[in-house]
């Protein structure tokens, strides 16, 4: 983002309840840039360790690039206390329902394109379970400019992998992706594996689709994250100017 | 969740966390992401009780190496307990 240091800038960021699956409300954080906009906008999914301070970090991080940024707290169910502890929760019932997930991202799409300061253009970006979350939303959720998988794992699955919450691979979903796919990912991941992505881009191939796919060497699963010791900078780096270039592509304009 | 091997066991004891003990009910065995521990994944257990709230929670997160030693740890040690006629089922 270019911006110059005598220019005016704000930002809003708040918790709120917004309605998610059936219409129940749900804990969202939203960040937006002050003034009337209008603002393209996108929804910030949590990864499997919660609703944490890392997703407010990169909530607020796409609204000091010019976006709406809502995060829905996936978890909002399981109740309340500190991020992991509720994380943990989530954990041992075997995640949240995809069917709930859907949902909940849906309401959030619903949200933020009825504000009068978006101009309706809405991108969903997810890490690790949250891309998977992400790339599941986007292919049943008609309305979408944009997905950003962050190494989302569990997007292909095996059929034992199958689960009462997860039935369905979401990859088996991908004729229904009515919008381009930002894939970016660790050479050194075991879930997803190399092999898992290309299994992926074949059916976003097969498909069809559009989609821009970065392979990272030298980097395993949630090389982003600078407070886990795989964090990987030069990596890093890269992949978020491939986000912003994405964005301003397809949900920019 | 992103391996999603997680398996709950019903347990009866104490554990002892911030506000002190209070009484299990439940333990989550996973191997999966850790919050805090080094590592791509780790064998996480959560002894919990599910009906005082997600802060009811004692967790641990061990390496592959660990967890299995505690497991032989654990079957030794009620061995030892049996052998000497001091096992309480």
């Amino acid at each position: 983002m270019h911006y110059a240091t005598n220019q005016y800038e704000g930002m809003i960021a708040e918790t709120t309840l917004v309605p998610g699956h059936n219409g129940e409300l749900i804990g969202a954080y939203v960040a937006r840039p002050m003034g009337p906009g209008p603002f393209p906008a996108i929804i910030v999914i949590h990864h499997m360790p919660g609703w944490d301070e890392w997703y407010r970090e990169v909530t607020r991080k796409f609204a000091h690039h010019g976006y709406i940024a809502v995060s829905p707290n996936l978890y909002h169910r399981a109740g309340h206390g500190i991020p992991e502890d509720v994380a943990a929760m989530v954990r041992a019932a075997g995640g949240v329902p995809d069917d709930q997930v859907v949902g909940d991202v849906a309401g959030m799409l619903a949200f933020v394109q009825a504000l009068p300061h978006c101009t309706g253009k809405v991108a969903v970006f997810g890490t690790c379970s949250g891309a998977r979350h992400a790339f599941l939303a986007a292919a049943q959720t008609p309305g979408f400019a944009a997905v950003i998988d962050c190494w989302g794992g569990r997007v292909t699955m095996e059929p034992h992998e199958l689960t009462v919450n997860q039935p369905v691979a979401p990859v088996d979903y991908t004729a229904g992706l009515e919008c381009p796919v930002l894939g970016i990912f660790g050479a050194e991941d075991s879930s997803p594996t190399p092999a898992q992505v290309a299994v992926l881009e074949q059916a976003l191939k097969q498909h069809g689709k559009t989609y821009d796919f970065h392979m990272y060497a030298e980097a395993g699963h949630g090389f982003f994250y600078y407070d886990r010791p795989a964090y990987r900078q030069t990596q890093t780096m890269d992949g978020w100017k491939k986000i912003w270039a994405f964005l301003d592509q397809y949900v920019r304009v | 969740m992103c391996t999603m091997i997680a398996t709950q066991i019903t347990i009866a004891g104490t554990g002892k966390a911030g506000n002190g003990w209070f009484v299990l009910r439940e333990a989550n065995v996973s191997y999966d992401h850790p919050f805090e521990a080094p590592y791509d994944h780790a064998l996480n257990i959560d002894f919990v009780n599910e009906s005082l709230g997600p802060g009811a929670r004692v967790a641990v997160e061990l390496d592959v190496a660990s967890a299995r030693k505690l497991v032989e740890t654990i079957t030794a040690v009620l061995a030892k307990a049996d052998q000497a006629g001091v096992l309480g089922e």
